[in-house]
């Protein structure tokens, strides 16, 4: 049993003047055997998160630690595999010349050719694949499949923690059912802990533990899944919610409500991130609303979020979980 | 637990099945897919060519010296310096030798140094190539400036000066050819290897633990080879006129040995007299390398064929031709809305392409119609022919797509009669229909500004002048609500965020005067909280300017939001219409209420699996015969798989096509559900929920954690450092 913790994470991309902190000071802990679902919009960061969980990404600053070890030191021989990562468009993860069994085979760890084979068939019976397409090619499965396959082999590896990054949004509709299934499935026989990566917040609450918000760079949010969803402490937070597909949602008034000219901000530039909030040029509770607001201008809501619910990035958190004036 | 993976893999045995029959059928061609592919090179006239030549040339370079080397040596005093006769073909050198048999027996050593060069150049190449995959960082950025270097060296140069340094002969010819060859290749190799390295499976590889060496050769060399192979082969003509270059001045071959370009040298100086004699060389080094490039040419277009996604398909079981029965769609209901002009009507509307094994009909005669300032949302998962419907819409299918229809009308002016009134057609679509993709960035041209690019629209197609046109490119902007309109308009697509993009995209739509915006997938490609700003947007104009809106989306929950009237598409066919209002409580199509439970919502049951549909989209080249989505419906009847339902009015407004629809309406209750009352009624679920759902465990049981025949291996058994 392994405890993923991210310890102030910083992940820049380019350098001098046109670096960009793609993952800002990140503090973020994946429990044992819990999933964290990780929501934001597409540049807020979660993918390079992801990715310097298993070391694709440089990480500038902090520690990235499995069981309180640097993982970076981990990598050494063959036991850096503790991480393991299923990617988001499922005929790009598999190459396309190898065999579906071949490439479980690879990611398992040095055994003799028997062992080796009978370990692919129980990983093909775990993700519900049937053996038969153990020696089919990845052109010659679908979509659903190939995510299964994904799956089998990132599990070969023997990982203490997953991490799935979009691995349903290139999926139709109706196969993205069975692999969050599969996914929650595994993760409850298994006890793996979960780094679970979406956009959709319907997608990550199906099957997330606790749930985090990430928006440029920053978790703003992080608390347990039910916590978050049903008493949303950040405005972005919020918003998130409001876009996500509710049942009723259906009836048309989702979309054709009129909000206020807060709602059609552009998102900022992550090359040149607002200073103090980050989410004060878009905030519906913040300066551009309420002008009295000034600390959201120049003071990070970071320093101290610990002290508040769900550790929100927020001056103005504890205001939202009580007046409810303000928050609508 | 084990019946629950049970019943999951029932879930998806319909597409296991269709992968074993698939895999069944082309187990032969995945034996060898590398072979099969050359030999595909043979079956173009080019490549068949190619090959002979090539195999020709290299005969000889093997036989020729075993059979005529006597020959060619043989020094006949007495006829030196001869023209073309019946003896000598070619004529005599200056000792009187045959310069034909002379030409033949160069083949083996002209080939042999060349492919030798190649070979070193190529061996160079990779190696140089792969280098910053291999070394660390900076080990990599070295090598890679070192290649820079020198490929920015001219390469005749580059030979001139390893001539020098090894010496003039064919040992230092071989060396500064193949090392000039090298720096290109290399550079290549590096840049696929550079482009492979970012590949998503290549990452996987690398995190699953497996060593830089073995990614390289297993991952990325064997998927990048087949450029290397092609950029080889032709490199070999390459080399090949090279060395004869060298040998003709005298840099290459030394006597007493000879090659092409030395018999060329040779028979130059009496070319005005004996001219076959300089010709016939040149001729040889033409023709061998024009082996050699072809027989590249070849393979790289054989290479460049996609041949997986086909080889995989099944034959269709019923013919594309025999379904013009079906294509007769009864359009829903004129009188419904009797003072409204449809903007768009469309009646058994086909799209075919050409394939393999005859046309594959990817739109099978779908008909509806778009009322004035009607919203009609069109969804269905990949595959359904939703977009290429739009696209045939709005006159838009590439050649080799054909587009048949029995009527597709806007405002009333026929859209089929293309010959006659093409002028016409195309400033009626240029100015009343607009057309908005899903990727802003691309349908953008990069190096123009955005105001230009709208204000050209305006130009064209209103006769507007520049700066009027210019401003009104302002005003739409700013009426999609671009801040800083004036400013936006002079940046280009890049500088603009993709929501702002898309509205861009928008106010491009506007710039003419649309009655009818078709959007294909708009806001896919957006952000959750953009993408409602970008419908909301939409939901205005098409409010405040009557404008019509034919929206395309795979996500159900975007068009119902959206749209006064859905059509669900699937296999190329509407298999309903109805209200989007009464999408939740009166669908009546299996399909419909499958993909709408299919979507996971925030009131979705937590403890209960999420509903799948079991199997797999149909492919447009693999069509059954019957409903094409019998083999995935738990209603299907014999009847589903042999009959093809038509869609029929059900009640105004609402068609379906179905033998069986679904009127359950408890079922409907059920389906829709009172959000907090979801605990107690809904253990017993509904015959539809449980048909559809393919796992059936109580969460209970999969707490208990694992069992005997499962142990729990993945992570206990996790190395302990």
């Amino acid at each position: 049993m392994s405890e993923l913790r991210f310890e102030d994470v910083t992940v820049c991309y380019g350098t001098g003047r046109r670096a960009m902190r793609a993952v800002d000071g990140v503090s973020l802990t994946v429990p044992t055997g819990q999933v964290v679902g990780l929501v934001g919009d597409s540049g807020s960061g979660k993918s390079t998160l992801a990715r310097a969980a298993v070391g694709l990404a440089p990480v500038a600053a902090g520690r990235v630690l499995l069981d309180g070890r640097d993982i970076r030191h981990r990598t050494a021989g063959r036991s850096g595999k503790a991480v393991q990562m299923v990617f988001q468009e499922p005929y790009a993860s598999l190459d396309p010349r190898m065999s579906a069994g071949d490439s479980v085979a690879e990611a398992i760890p040095r055994t003799d050719a028997a062992t080796r084979r009978a370990e692919v068939a129980r990983l093909f019976g775990l993700v519900g694949l049937d053996a038969a397409h153990v020696s089919s090619r990845p052109a010659e499965l679908s979509g659903g499949q190939c995510q299964r396959v994904a799956l089998a082999r990132a599990l070969a590896a023997r990982p203490q923690i997953v991490v799935a990054d979009e691995i349903t949004s290139a999926l139709d509709v109706s196969v993205q059912g069975t692999v969050l299934n599969l996914v929650r499935d595994l993760q409850r026989r298994t006890r793996l802990g979960m780094l679970f990566i979406s956009h959709n917040l319907a997608v990550v609450r199906y099957v997330s533990d606790i749930i985090a918000v990430m928006y440029l760079g920053r978790i703003v949010e992080c608390g347990p899944a039910h916590e978050v969803l049903t008493d949303p402490q950040h405005p972005y937070t919020r918003e998130l919610l409001a876009a996500a597909p509710h049942r009723d949602g259906y009836a048309g008034d989702g979309v054709r409500e009129e909000s206020g000219a807060v709602m059609d901000t552009e998102p900022p530039d992550p090359h040149h991130a607002p200073a103090g909030c980050r989410f004060h040029p878009r905030c519906p509770v913040g300066p551009l609303a309420l002008p009295s607001r000034t600390d959201c201008l120049s003071l990070d809501p970071t320093v101290g979020a610990l002290g508040r619910m769900h550790s929100t990035a927020c001056h103005y958190a504890a205001a939202l979980s009580t007046s409810s004036d303000v928050a609508t | 637990m084990a019946v629950e993976f049970e019943a999951l893999r029932a879930g998806e045995e319909q597409e296991t099945q269709g992968g074993i029959r698939a895999a069944a059928q082309d187990g032969d061609v995945r034996g060898r897919p590398g072979g099969n592919r050359l030999l595909g090179v043979l079956r173009s006239p080019l490549g068949w060519c190619a090959a002979t030549l090539l195999l020709l040339v290299l005969l000889l370079a093997v036989f020729a010296p075993l059979l005529w080397s006597g020959r060619a040596d043989a020094i006949d005093t007495g006829q030196i310096l001869q023209g073309s006769s019946g003896r000598h073909w070619l004529g005599t050198d200056n000792l009187g030798r045959d310069i034909f048999y002379r030409l033949l027996v160069a083949t083996r050593l002209s080939i042999a140094l060349a492919l030798l060069a190649t070979a070193l150049g190529v061996a160079t190449g990779l190696v140089l190539g792969v280098a910053p995959a291999l070394l660390g960082r900076r080990g990599g950025r070295m090598v890679t400036a070192v290649v820079n270097v020198a490929v920015a060296f001219p390469g005749l140069l580059l030979a001139l000066f390893f001539a020098v340094v090894f010496g003039v002969g064919a040992k230092g010819a071989v060396l500064a050819i193949g090392f000039a060859m090298a720096p290109g290749f290399a550079r290549l190799t590096q840049t696929l290897v550079a482009s492979l390295s970012e590949r998503d499976y290549v990452h996987a590889a690398r995190v699953a633990g497996v060593g830089r060496v073995r990614v390289l050769t297993r991952h990325v060399l064997p998927n990048v080879s087949d450029p290397l192979i092609v950029n080889a082969t032709i490199g070999a003509g390459g080399a090949l006129l090279a060395f004869s270059g060298l040998s003709f001045l005298g840099l290459g071959v030394q006597a007493p040995s000879y090659d092409w370009g030395r018999l060329l040298g040779e028979g130059l100086n009496g070319i005005y007299t004996h001219p076959a004699a300089a010709l016939a060389p040149g001729a040889a080094v033409v023709i061998a390398g024009l082996a050699f490039n072809l027989t590249g040419e070849a393979v790289a277009k054989a290479v460049g064929v996609p041949t997986a996604s086909w080889s995989r398909a099944l034959r269709p079981t019923k013919s594309p031709t025999a379904t013009p029965a079906t294509a007769v769609v009864p359009v829903a209901d004129d009188a419904e809305a009797p003072n409204k002009q449809p903007v768009l009507r469309v009646e058994g509307l086909r799209v075919s392409f050409p394939g393999p094994d005859g046309p594959v009909t990817a739109v099978r005669g779908v008909g509806f119609h778009v009322g004035e300032g009607e919203a009609v949302g069109v969804v269905g998962e990949s595959g359904s022919g939703k977009s290429l419907t739009a696209l045939a819409v709005s006159r838009l299918v590439e050649h080799p797509g054909a587009v048949d229809a029995d009527r597709i009308e806007f405002l009333g002016t026929s859209l089929l009669t293309e010959p006659a009134h093409g002028a016409v057609n195309r400033r009626l679509l240029g100015t009343s229909l607009a057309m908005v993709f899903q990727d802003p960035m691309t349908s953008f041209n990069p190096t123009m500004r955005i105001g230009r690019q709208l204000s050209e629209t305006a130009e064209q197609h209103l006769g507007s002048s520049r700066p009027e046109a210019l401003s009104r490119a302002v005003e739409r902007l700013r009426q999609v609500r671009i801040s800083a309109a004036e400013r936006r308009a002079a940046q280009y697509p890049h500088e603009l965020s993709g929501g702002m993009r898309q509205r861009a995209m928008i106010a491009l739509a506007l710039m003419g005067r649309p009655r009818l915006i078709v959007a294909d997938e708009p806001t896919t490609a957006l952000d959750v909280t953009v993408q409602r700003q970008v419908l909301r947007l939409l939901d205005r104009i098409r409010a405040g300017d009557g404008v019509a809106l034919l929206l395309i989306s795979h996500d159900i929950n975007v068009v119902a939001q959206t749209c006064d009237r859905v059509l669900v598409m699937y296999a190329g066919r509407i298999v309903e219409e109805l209200p989007s209002d009464r999408l939740l409580t009166t669908a009546q199509h299996p399909y419909t209420r499958a993909l709408i439970a299919a979507v996971p919502h925030m009131e979705t049951e937590l403890d209960r699996p999420l509903t799948v549909i079991p199997g797999r989209p149909v492919t447009p080249d693999r069509i059954p015969a019957g409903c094409a989505f019998a083999a995935r419906c738990p209603f299907a009847q014999d009847r589903c798989r042999t009959d093809d339902p038509r869609l029929e009015m059900v009640e105004p407004g609402h068609r379906v096509a179905c033998w069986y629809p679904q009127t359950d309406a408890e079922h409907g209750a059920a389906f829709i559900g009172e959000r907090g009352e979801l605990t107690a009624e809904d253990a017993e679920l509904t015959a539809v929920d449980a048909e559809f759902i393919a796992v059936g465990a109580e969460p209970a049981a999969e707490e208990a954690g694992p069992t005997a025949e499962e142990p729990e291996p993945l992570v206990e058994e996790g190395e302990q450092p």
